[in-house]
């Protein structure tokens, strides 16, 4: 019996009773939908995570008072808020004593500015950074035309700046950029230089900024104001060195007492992953127990209802069974059954799971993912669920007795 | 002529909770190829029984049942099924048709079980349906048939293995006199082609068409003879009507 049969069986019998199939298959809807929206909607965040921290290079770490992730209440956040801003001096200290690093990079951030180029002018939502020269790699951020910031400008405070892609597009429209003249906040900077376009990234846009020089910076905006240190370790093979090194000239900078905690976070790509996913883990590990018991129970529900479409179609058996069908046709027919019951479910919970994780995607602005490994194995779930449950119901079937099926009213 | 089914001292017993039912007590008996057999009884006489074994849905408690010179008293369900897909082609009271199937499907299902594939297996079925005069209806669903028309999609349907035998029991019981005698001429003019029908009926009128009758009582044979009144139609009337 070819299984093209067998599905059209199947399909023909959850057709006859749409209502009570749609009910069945509700449950497994929930379940699959819950496990891979869930799934989505974390991998969506974990790869906007990563392209968002892509700007710190490979084995580069940034030192700043606030964690870059956290998770936690506002009771904690408070900590954080006491601790004292990392200064010029603090951060400068720490620059000139590193012996593993490459680069150290120190910046300060200041938003929402605007840009002003004769009568063409930015949103008020552009940053200003200021960075040392060894800011701009440690950074990854690429000059796509210029120069970058060199010891010059931040020797003498110069009035320059590199561009960011988005604010050439509001007010360079037609190029020319490099030479040319702006005003950004209340100060009048020199373009020297155009990033290299990066892509909107974990709810920013990481390419509406411009760079100026730190010590112009400081200048303009004020020297009592939080400061982040980014170092480059020499090497991958002295990253943890580098880290260690970092931590240490940072507290003897602060004067952290010997045994009290850091009062700054160090974070790198990998460190801020692993916090995620440390953190998405136990998410993935509570959606998943729950959607399992929720798959267990539509499960039940699949094995009941198909109970009962075994003893309503006795008929129907008897009937099969008196024009040659073996016990292994009925099987597999009622299997079957069960088994289209699930994936149908199943599929649906897979794309409304997959649509209903990218949501985050959209709200991010970044691309949408398609978990295939988990729409994987939430087809193979249903499968399992369709096998496990529907054997007992399609087993009763199979030994039906002809005369007495064929008998039943 | 050969010998279609024999049966040798089958006896067959059921267990109603403390009771042993012997529903058959040493029947023996033979049917050759073509014959036109009517099985009578009272109810309790044991032909629903009767018809249940040569129809291989269940096997004697003893006795030998030779089916085209196979045993199949002592075959399993797997086997029975086979037989039952091969050699017998089963007419219900109830017409026993599946309801949400349309008459080809319907028709179609046994060479399903039987493994024959899909062209040829509707070539198979268009031609068995064409012969009962049903081809205008082959996209129907049974509730969309009268009685008469339900009954014939059931003879097609026995028919479309090319059977050995073909099985009726109570062919007419659910349809009115009128309807009863055409499927019953159905039954003659396939009989003249060369069918081998076994009736299972308590009606004399409908028993009369056939050519021998064995007559059951308490599970034995009471009486096996010829049919002396036979009701018979020309072939032209039989055309006419099918």
């Amino acid at each position: 019996m070819e299984f093209s049969e067998l599905l059209k069986i199947s399909l023909n019998a959850i057709r006859a009773n749409k209502l009570r199939s749609a009910l069945t298959l509700l449950g497994i809807v929930v379940g699959v939908f819950s496990i891979i929206g869930v799934m989505t909607a974390v991998r969506v965040l974990q790869s906007s995570i990563e392209e968002g921290l892509s700007n710190l290079g490979s084995h580069t770490f940034q030192i700043q008072k606030f964690p870059a992730l956290f998770v936690g209440g506002h009771d904690q956040w408070h900590k954080f808020r006491n601790r004292k801003d990392i200064t010029i001096d603090q951060a400068e200290f720490v620059a000139e004593r590193m012996s593993y690093a490459q680069y150290v990079g120190i910046e300060g951030w200041q938003g929402g500015q605007t840009v002003e180029v004769g009568r063409l002018k930015t949103n008020p939502n552009v940053s200003i950074c200021g960075e040392n020269p060894e800011g701009i790699p440690t950074n990854n951020w690429t000059v796509a035309e210029g120069r970058s910031i060199n010891d010059n400008d931040q020797r003498y405070s110069t009035q320059v700046a590199i561009i960011g892609q988005d604010v050439v597009a509001k007010v360079f429209p037609n190029g020319g950029a490099v030479g040319s003249q702006i005003k950004a906040g209340s100060h009048r900077y020199t373009v020297i230089g155009v990033f290299e376009k990066k892509g909107g990234a974990f709810g920013g846009n990481t390419d509406n900024f411009i760079a100026i020089p730190l010590s112009t910076f400081l200048d303009e905006f004020g020297k009592r104001r939080d400061l982040h240190i980014m170092v480059k370790a020499k090497g991958p093979e002295v990253f943890d060195e580098a880290v260690e090194e970092a931590r240490t000239l940072l507290r003897l900078a602060r004067k952290v007492d010997p045994g009290a905690e850091d009062d700054f976070d160090i974070f790198s790509n990998d460190s801020l992953i692993s916090t995620f996913n440390e953190f998405t883990f136990y998410v993935k590990l509570g959606i998943g127990f729950i959607s399992f018991i929720s798959l267990l129970a539509a499960g039940v529900g699949i094995m009941n209802i198909m109970l009962v479409s075994v003893t309503e179609r006795t008929r129907e058996i008897g009937i099969r069974k008196a024009v040659g069908a073996r016990r292994m046709n009925i099987l597999g027919q009622f299997i079957t059954e069960a088994i289209v019951l699930c994936q149908i479910g199943g599929i649906v919970g897979i794309l409304l799971g997959i649509f209903s994780g990218n949501i985050a995607a959209l709200a991010f602005n970044i691309p949408p993912v398609v978990p295939i490994d988990w729409a994987l194995l939430g087809f193979l779930l249903c499968l399992v669920i369709g096998v496990v449950f529907g054997v007992y119901p399609a087993w009763k079937a199979a030994n039906l007795d002809p005369i007495e099926s064929l008998r039943y009213e | 002529m050969s010998t279609i089914i024999r049966l040798a001292n089958i006896t067959k017993l059921y267990q109603m909770g403390e009771e042993q039912v012997h529903a058959l007590q040493g029947v023996s008996l033979e049917i050759m190829q073509n014959e036109y057999v009517a099985i009578m009884g009272p109810s309790g006489s044991g032909k629903s029984t009767m018809m249940n074994i040569i129809g291989c849905l269940d096997t004697p408690t003893s006795g030998l049942y030779e089916l085209n010179n196979t045993n199949v008293s002592e075959m399993n369900d797997n086997q029975l099924a086979r037989i039952r897909n091969k050699e017998i082609g089963f007419v219900f009271q109830t017409f026993n048709l599946l309801a949400r199937s349309d008459v080809l499907h319907n028709v179609e299902l046994p060479l399903i079980y039987g493994g024959i594939n899909v062209t040829e297996r509707r070539r198979m079925a268009m031609e068995s349906i064409e012969r009962v005069g049903l081809s205008e209806r082959m996209h129907h669903k049974p509730n969309e048939l009268s009685g008469g028309q339900r009954q014939r999609v059931a003879v097609a349907r026995a028919l479309v293995t090319r059977p050995s035998i073909l099985l009726a029991d109570e062919p007419t019981g659910n349809l009115d006199t009128k309807t009863g005698e055409e499927i019953m001429q159905l039954f003659d003019a396939l009989h003249r082609e060369g069918n081998t029908i076994i009736l299972v009926t308590h009606e004399e009128d409908i028993a009369a068409h056939a050519h021998r009758m064995i007559r059951l009582r308490d599970g034995r044979v009471e009486r096996d003879e010829p049919v002396m009144n036979r009701r018979t139609y020309g072939a032209s009337s039989v055309a006419a009507s099918a």
